[in-house]
């Protein structure tokens, strides 16, 4: 054999391992490394798979600002503002779910990831509302689209376009983030949480962190451009 | 059975394209038979000639490293910088260019020259004059691609763009669509037919279906489409006067700047409300779907009209100037 | 000359070896759920390599097909309708079936995690779903192949893709969308494997160069990747909401399709490419027993395109009537990502000088590929030139530039990787002389094929025609005659190395004499890759003395005999 490569036994076969380790890591600590950058890059991706329609978006929004305006005005600003504040009480029950596994607090995980899951689906039922509602008001871009004023009409199916693909995209994003706290959840039942390995807890809370501020992004974007014109008086017309 | 190796000149800029084509191919015979030679050398040169041999310790050299770098840096820039002259000679049409209205369409192309000619999947042009295409597509994506003047452009729905070149014999050459657009693409091909212009104008006057200029066929549109109503150039007007406007700068309501140029004017037509004139009101309706491509370029050049033969361009006030448009009645609710 | 590649070690040298085991990854466990379920990195090489081969022979056949049509200008064997339909699914097939996953899918699965000194990638459970969603990719590609394939070209340029073709567009977006997501998990886990999984001493300073190439593309499947999926998935909201993003007709605009689609494509020529050139790296160094001349160069080199690789996207779309000076800017940038690539054939090239170079098959392939992909590299060059691009774009000069690319870059490293490390998969040896016939073949094949077509493009036939005018012929005979000798050279591998299998010698440890930690393992390596964690000491490809004399190379044999075989087979 070649002094290319020295083979020793590393791994020690001393100590017991955790049941969490999986055999192809040396130690919990490389695992968890692996999870969160994993995590991390897979956010990364998630980044440019919405820059993709939020670079239309600012492409259209600069060509037919006006029919932006006129249309944003369609959503309700109310219901949004709500959803927002929904979001980002979820974000603070996930970070103290984190927290609850970080100090092996199994009714800390329990109670928080709980609450994650009920205003994530509060949202949701916030979104299916505000969907019914353009449903009934014909703002589904398609054959039934409706717009007055009618010259408008075009650019404002793109930009229903844009809210119905960003906003289903995003609860998209929702569904799947409550499913993996449903997980969540029955792990921490389970009592699989504790100071030691906590990593999926950390890594799913990175995921939801993230699903929210999309969503800071997108209710500027999509709701107040055109309020901030009702508040401003007027367009100039 | 002989073959072509090189694709006929057949306009000012094709030489000056196999000029640079030419030296790309120079540079790049260099380097691939340098390429060559130093791997057939060394491969025969250091073969293995003992099993258990191994390569000479070499690492690397950062002189040699710098020179392999910076040697086609130096040589790719100059690429560049000649590449880009000669795009930019393609790219921009001489101010005398010979203007022509061409419109992709599933699978053929129309063409349209000012004096009201038609023509489909040919196109007649003289020689030892610069000619301007305007085009424009009806349904896809086409391009407009003539080999022997080096030269192409897509014809995109949706936007105008424009291509030149300059005969510089007579003759026929190839025209083909470039751009894939479905079950016929390849079918999609004509030829432009190069003449003295002597013989060019004979061509344009001869042709017997002669309805009056592509312009005369504007107003025509103009009238019957209702837009003198507020086109009307009085001062009281709707719409903005529209004489002497056209290759001005106009204000929009925000305040900037554009050229009225035939983008400009097309997308007035189908998208009145993206750049709105200062000091109008967005009452203007989109012609989109009642004007295809043909009536726009008809528009177009009427709106250019309206700036050409000794009218002084000089915008919006023009008291008193005859309304040269007369309302026709069946337009007048629109 | 080639000792070493027909070298078989005798029966009791290799149960000599070291102590090796008799069970190695391949049979480990048996049936098909063990191979359907299994997590092992290699093993879902494997199953790449069995899937991406079933599409480079389909993707093949249609290439057939439009050769053929081609043989004359009129259009006398194909309708229009097939015509299209067969360049296009050629170019889906080759392009997402085969040419990204290839070098990656294959080799990367199996050899990043050994080259670094892994048991494993950092999620093998994910490894094996990007398998099984490149799979589901695959079957609703082959659905819309029954149901009459699509016509649009493998581009999906709207507004023909949204609203001008009746071919199945939304199930072929729908696949391609879905086959992204493969290509993104794998790309996250060769990132996350290379940052966290080296074995104790293997810095990233020691990495082999191939690893360096993986994490590259790895960056670009993940940076460039979504934004291919998000677009295609507005193609599909397109065609079944009726949106109208892309659409003139409803306010829409085309070009931006133009400009998301080439956003990732162009980037994904890097992808299709850079593992290859990783490929290129480690044979070149093995076959001339020397370290890569300029290791950091040719390392940073990768980084360097797969960054710059994501500004030059304005390239295709010079004839678009883009701004002159945003065409100016696409140019120039193209220029400079030459640069890197140009590095990288300069460095090759000098590895050669005082090297010990065999000329094995595998170094057949990569010497081939470094003339090649320097021909289409430097072909290249015209097309980012602004001048030269409004005659060449979308002629057949295109056709032939990106063919040097793809077939004469990515497909022979492709090769060459399958004849280089078969021995550490399969355990077997080839038979050498075979293996030389078939990259010559490919060679010349290739460039009857493809060299033409420069010509036939620079005289204006444009890309994507079922007829053309007569003057095109000859030079369009000669590049189907050149397919046709192409297509021995793909069949000829798939028939030797299957015989291999069963008639193959055993290969030793490390038939070539190579230095890296895949040769410091049996083969076929045991499921854990390494028997204990290797610790690395030297550099990438410090060749010495030592890694070449081995007990296991020496002794010189032809076809042996079945009798041993039989004994050896372990």
């Amino acid at each position: 054999m070649s002094d290319a490569v020295h083979v020793e036994h590393a791994g020690a076969v001393g100590h017991a391992h955790h049941p969490a380790l999986q055999h192809h890591f040396d130690d919990l600590e490389q695992q968890q490394r692996a999870a969160m950058l994993g995590m991390w890059v897979f956010l990364l991706t998630e980044v440019l798979f919405f820059g993709g329609l939020f670079m239309a978006y600012i492409l259209y929004r600069s060509w037919y600002p006006e029919a932006f305006h006129e249309a944003s005005r369609h959503l309700s600003v109310g219901w949004g503002f709500f959803n927002t504040l929904v979001l980002i009480a979820s974000s603070l029950t996930m970070a103290l779910a984190v927290r609850a596994g970080q100090t092996t607090n199994r009714r800390g995980q329990l109670l928080f990831l709980t609450l994650t899951i009920v205003l994530g689906a509060a949202f949701l039922g916030v979104k299916v509302i505000e969907y019914g509602d353009k449903f009934a008001h014909h703002l589904v871009p398609g054959p039934d689209f409706q717009f007055t004023p009618a010259e408008l009409a075009p650019a404002a199916e793109i930009y229903f376009s844009l809210y119905f693909a960003m906003t289903g995209l995003h609860a998209l994003h929702m569904i799947v983030g409550a499913g993996i706290m449903l997980v969540m959840l029955y792990m921490a039942w389970r009592g699989r949480f504790s100071t030691e390995w906590y990593t999926p807890l950390e890594v799913s809370g990175l995921y939801w962190h993230f699903v929210d501020i999309v969503w800071i992004f997108l209710f500027p974007l999509l709701y107040l451009i055109g309020g901030l014109s009702v508040f401003g008086g007027g367009t100039g017309h | 059975m002989t073959f072509p190796f090189m694709p006929e000149q057949g306009s000012t800029m094709a030489a000056r394209v196999d000029n640079l084509f030419f030296f790309f191919l120079a540079v790049s015979a260099f380097f691939a038979v340098l390429i060559a030679v130093l791997v057939v050398v060394f491969a025969v040169k250091y073969r293995r000639r003992d099993e258990t041999s191994v390569g000479a310790p070499i690492h690397g050299g950062l002189a040699l490293e710098l020179t392999w770098t910076l040697i086609p840096f130096a040589i790719a820039m100059v690429m560049f910088v000649w590449g880009a002259s000669v795009y930019f000679d393609l790219a921009r049409p001489p101010q005398n260019a010979v203007e022509i209205y061409v419109t992709g369409k599933r699978w053929m192309w129309k063409v349209q020259h000012l004096t009201g000619q038609k023509e489909i999947n040919a196109l007649h042009v003289p020689v030892g004059q610069p000619v301007k295409l305007i085009i424009q597509s009806e349904d896809v994506i086409h391009s407009f691609f003539i080999p022997a003047f080096r030269t192409k452009m897509d014809a995109v729905p949706g936007r105008i763009t424009t291509l030149w070149f300059e005969a510089t014999k007579p003759g026929r050459y190839h025209l083909f669509c470039a751009e894939y657009c479905g079950t016929n693409h390849s079918g999609m091909t004509g030829y432009i037919e190069a003449m003295e212009p002597n013989a060019f104008q004979t061509w344009l006057g001869g042709s017997p279906e002669q309805e009056g200029s592509l312009a005369d066929a504007g107003e025509q549109l103009f009238n019957q489409l209702g837009c003198v109503t507020c086109h009307s150039g009085d001062s009281q007007a709707r719409g903005p006067d529209l004489r002497g406007q056209f290759g001005t700068t106009v204000t929009l309501a925000d305040g900037q700047q554009v050229l009225f140029d035939e983008e400009y004017a097309r997308e007035s037509i189908l998208n009145p409300q993206a750049k709105m004139v200062e000091g109008y009101l967005p009452l203007m309706p989109t012609f989109q779907g009642l004007v295809n491509e043909d009536g726009l370029a008809q528009l177009i050049e009427y709106v250019k009209s309206l700036s050409q033969g000794g009218e002084t361009p000089t915008p919006a006030a023009a008291p008193g100037g005859t309304p040269k448009p007369k309302t026709t009645p069946g337009a007048a609710e629109r | 000359m080639h000792d070493v590649r027909s070298t078989v070690p005798k029966g009791e040298a290799f149960e000599a070896e070291a102590g090796l085991p008799r069970t190695h990854y391949l049979n480990a466990t048996h049936g098909t759920a063990a191979w359907l379920l299994t997590k092992d990195h290699k093993r879902i090489g494997l199953l790449y390599l069995f899937a991406i081969s079933f599409f480079f022979f389909l993707g093949g056949l249609f290439a057939m097909f439009v050769r053929l049509e081609l043989l004359t200008p009129e259009g006398d064997l194909l309708t229009s309708e097939m015509y299209n339909t067969s360049f296009s699914m050629h170019g889906i097939i080759m392009v997402f079936f085969f040419l990204v996953p290839s070098v990656p899918a294959v080799f990367g699965n199996f050899f990043l995690p050994i080259m670094i000194g892994a048991k494993d990638v950092a999620f093998p459970k994910i490894n094996l779903l990007s398998w099984y969603i490149a799979m589901i990719a695959g079957f609703m590609m082959l659905t819309t192949l029954l149901m009459g394939g699509v016509d649009t070209g493998w581009t999906f340029y709207p507004p023909y893709s949204t609203t001008g073709s009746s071919s199945n567009v939304v199930l072929a977006a729908l696949s391609i969308f879905v086959m992204g997501f493969s290509s993104i998990l794998t790309g996250l886990n060769f990132i996350v494997t290379v940052h966290t999984m080296r074995a104790p001493g293997m810095t990233w300073g020691r990495l082999p160069l191939f690893v360096w190439a993986q994490y590259a593309t790895s960056l670009i499947m993940v940076l460039g990747t979504p934004v291919l999926a998000i677009t295609l998935g507005l193609v599909f909201a397109e065609r079944v909401f009726h949106f109208g993003i892309f659409d003139p007709k409803l306010g829409g605009d085309p070009i931006l399709f133009q400009h998301l689609f080439w956003f990732y494509s162009h980037p994904a020529v890097y992808i299709m490419v850079l593992p290859g050139m990783g490929v290129i790296s480690e044979l070149v160094a093995a076959f001339s027993r020397k370290q890569v001349f300029g290791y950091s160069f040719v390392a940073a080199s990768s980084l360097a395109i797969a960054l710059v690789g994501f500004l030059v996207w304005g390239h295709h779309l010079f004839t678009s009537g883009q701004s002159a000076y945003a065409a100016l800017v696409f140019s120039f940038l193209s220029f400079i990502v030459a640069i890197p690539s140009a590095i990288k054939v300069f460095n090759w090239t000098a590895t050669l000088y005082r090297g010990s170079i065999s000329l094995a098959s595998p170094m057949l392939y990569a010497l081939g590929f470094i003339g090649l992909f320097t021909i289409g590299g430097l072909t290249g060059l015209f097309l980012a030139a602004l001048g030269l691009d409004l005659h060449m774009q979308d002629t057949y000069f295109v056709i032939a530039h990106f063919h040097y690319i793809m077939v004469g870059g990515t497909l022979l490293a492709y090769l060459g990787a399958l004849h280089y490390w078969w021995p550490k998969i399969t355990g077997r040896l080839y038979t050498e002389a075979w293996a030389k016939v078939a990259a010559i073949t490919v060679f010349v094949g290739f460039n009857l094929t493809f060299f033409p077509q420069f010509i036939v493009g620079y005289l204006g036939m444009p890309r994507r025609y079922h007829t053309y005018v007569p003057e095109f012929q000859v030079l369009n005979v000669l590049s189907t005659a050149g397919a046709s000798i192409l297509a021995v050279g793909f069949i000829l591998p798939a028939c030797y190395l299957v015989y291999s299998l069963f008639r193959g010698g055993v290969a030793s440890r490390n038939p070539w004499g190579a230095y890296g930690l895949e040769w410091e393992t049996t083969s076929p390596p045991p499921t854990s890759n390494f028997l204990v964690t290797p610790i690395v000491t030297r550099p990438a490809y410090a060749y010495t003395h030592a890694d070449v004399v081995s007990p296991y190379a020496g002794s010189t044999q032809g076809e042996r005999d079945t009798g041993t075989e039989e004994t050896q087979r372990v």
